[in-house]
């Protein structure tokens, strides 16, 4: 997968022929010290990037705990998060309840891992409906050029030209409550950057002497088009997804905080942050403790993204 | 000069044309029967008459053809008309232009706050030749854009208002109680100045010029603050431009936390009961901030960078 991205982005040729592909992971024990098959000495490449980054490291660990979570929510925690124990409300964080209790008595921490599933359920749909919609605009602007290329880009300029969070709401306006709206709202909001992106990569790819050869070659479009362009543009719109999913748990949770999203007892991120409000002079926790699971995901999310966007390739 | 001031606002016109289609998209087309969710928000019984609804479907013009409908309400907006609220049945323009004074000030403040600390931070940080000041200085940024808006204000109320006493948590009274929801705005406004900032102050520390006013005898400071940042302030710009509409939308979160009135608590009522015409109002209004905001900067720019010449349209000369 990975590999997959450096190829894209340096641009080399034919990355889904497999003899290639062959050649391009060949290349690093090539270089590197480490003698043996393509694929150990790969795997050790990764090792070695991140051990010297102790921050990417931490941030890969966090986005495997919160996948985790969003998974098997029963790994982290044995707690109902939907039934409390009434005299126990209000406990501050401590041994028995890490995060502490709400107002019901209900394990916060609980709460939080099992929030998991539906932010990140949220989360994946909302990047997973811009990369498509914005990912298609971006490649038939580019591929077909001329003037549906002005059409479209004017479109996308029109969607840039609204703030994100007011597009959404509209959507959510016309569309109603819910996770899976609000995420459908989010991505239809940030459609515009992978549609930009797209389009910048595939003008960039199909100017290459090896598109215009396998042309040459007689290849109908579409084949130029899915076993050359697409592979070779592909990099740097899934590096801007990474970078999206931080600013989509953001989005997600801040409508959701707004009270758009799953409806009351569900414990999503944004509405327990929400939920909290109610008692913060007295239970700071209930406030505090499940921002801070927002804020290590989006930090993380991020900060692989910022790997992904060039330090990966330029430890080459 | 004129020429392109002309076919900057042509441009822009043509943008808010667009928004609005696109709103007007969203809103109308969409499933979900906007009369009947009208209806229901403006009546206190969920009981609706069926010839009622027929009724308001004429009124405002839904049994008409799309196009039709779509014309008839793009020529009404035109003259500064988007119809009425649901909710109150007050004029959607006066509905926004009530709400906007508390919101400009809010946003205001940010702006400036995060102008101020962002860019502060960055020329610190680039200046500083102490590593662990500099290092902790650019790790600021990336935190300040992975935080929940909404979580920085709740935590900022816990501390400074319920532990402190320092300022109010809640309310628009005056200058006290703007400090709070102006930072918690600034937050990731100002961290996007910092970023950016930051990184084109390193390129401008590399270019020639810096290397040349250094070999001249100009203080480091100086070379720093007249010669690199000058350069470097323009990048910036282009992005704060493109930071106020975020702003402007940011108000909703930080509003809504704070319970300050504004045109935020305003949209989020109005997206809560589906009130179409104040929604459609608010995103076009959203989109003219943008537009107007980056003509500006469009048309300060050659002021600030005299390398840019706006050069006149060639065609003008065989005309």
């Amino acid at each position: 997968m990975s590999q997959s991205v450096v190829d894209g982005t340096a641009g080399t040729s034919g990355a889904a022929d497999a003899a290639e592909a062959a050649l391009g992971l060949a290349r690093p024990v090539a270089a590197g010290p480490a003698p043996g098959p393509g694929r150990r000495a790969d795997v050790r490449r990764v090792l070695r990037f991140l051990v010297r980054r102790p921050g990417l490291l931490v941030s890969v660990a966090v986005l495997v705990l919160v996948v985790l979570a969003a998974f098997r929510p029963d790994l982290f925690t044995s707690q109902d998060p939907l039934k409390g124990v009434p005299t126990e409300n209000f406990r501050g964080p401590g041994g028995g309840h890490w995060f502490g209790t709400d107002e019901l008595g209900r394990d916060v921490f609980s709460r939080v891992v099992h929030g998991a599933q539906l932010s990140l359920k949220a989360t994946l749909i909302a990047v997973l409906v811009a990369f498509v919609v914005g990912g298609l605009l971006g490649v038939v602007a580019g591929f077909v050029g001329r003037w549906v290329d002005d059409v479209l880009m004017r479109f996308v300029d029109v969607l840039l030209s609204i703030p994100a969070l007011f597009l959404s709401l509209a959507l959510v306006t016309a569309l109603g409550y819910g996770t899976v709206k609000v995420a459908v709202a989010v991505g239809i909001a940030s459609v515009a950057s992978f549609a930009r992106v797209a389009r910048a990569e595939v003008l960039r790819v199909r100017q290459a002497v090896f598109v215009e050869a396998s042309r040459s070659c007689g290849a109908r479009w579409y084949s130029v088009l899915g076993r050359h362009v697409l592979p070779n543009a592909a990099g740097p719109v899934i590096v801007l997804a990474t970078l999206d999913f931080g600013s989509s748990i953001l989005a997600v949770s801040a409508l959701s905080f707004l009270g758009y999203g799953a409806p009351p007892p569900a414990p999503e991120w944004g509405t327990l942050i929400s939920d909290g409000r109610n008692y913060l002079a007295n239970a700071w926790w209930l406030t505090a403790l499940p921002g801070l699971a927002i804020a290590a995901t989006v930090l993380a999310t991020n900060r692989i993204a910022r790997a992904l966007d060039g330090e990966w390739s330029r430890q080459r | 000069m004129r020429r392109y001031v002309i076919k900057r606002l042509a441009q822009a016109v043509g943008v808010l044309w667009a928004a609005y289609t696109v709103s007007f998209l969203v809103l109308d087309f969409l499933p979900g029967d906007p009369v009947t969710a009208m209806a229901g928000a403006g009546m206190d019984s969920g009981q609706v008459d069926p010839a009622q609804l027929a009724a308001l479907r004429h009124e405002y013009g839904f049994d008409k053809p799309v196009l039709v409908q779509y014309a008839e309400y793009l020529g009404r907006a035109v003259r500064g008309d988007f119809g009425d609220a649901v909710s109150n049945g007050r004029p959607v323009t006066s509905v926004i232009g009530d709400a906007l004074p508390g919101t400009l000030q809010l946003t205001g403040a940010a702006l400036l706050l995060a102008v101020v600390l962002g860019g502060g931070l960055a020329v610190v940080a680039t200046y500083t030749s102490r590593r662990w000041l500099r290092q902790l200085l650019l790790s600021l940024p990336p935190l300040g854009v992975s935080v929940p808006t909404f979580w920085v204000g709740l935590l900022l109320v816990e501390a400074f208002s319920f532990r402190l006493h320092w300022f109010p948590a809640f309310g628009n009274d005056g200058l006290r109680g703007l400090v709070l929801p102006a930072l918690t705005l600034a937050v990731p406004t100002g961290a996007q100045v910092a970023q950016v900032l930051a990184k084109s102050l390193l390129t401008a520390l590399d270019q020639a010029y810096v290397e040349t006013a250094r070999a001249k005898g100009a203080g480091r400071r100086r070379v720093h603050l007249r010669h690199a940042l000058r350069n470097a302030s323009l990048p910036a710009l282009t992005v704060v431009g493109l930071l106020v509409g975020q702003l402007i939308a940011g108000s909703v979160v930080v509003e809504t936390v704070f319970s300050r009135d504004g045109l935020g608590r305003v949209t989020a009522a109005a997206v809560t009961a589906q009130d179409i015409p104040l929604v459609q109002g608010v995103v076009v209004f959203g989109a003219l901030i943008f537009v107007a905001t980056n003509l500006v900067v469009d048309l300060v720019y050659p002021l600030l960078d005299p390398r840019i010449v706006v050069t006149p349209d060639r065609r003008a000369s065989f005309a």
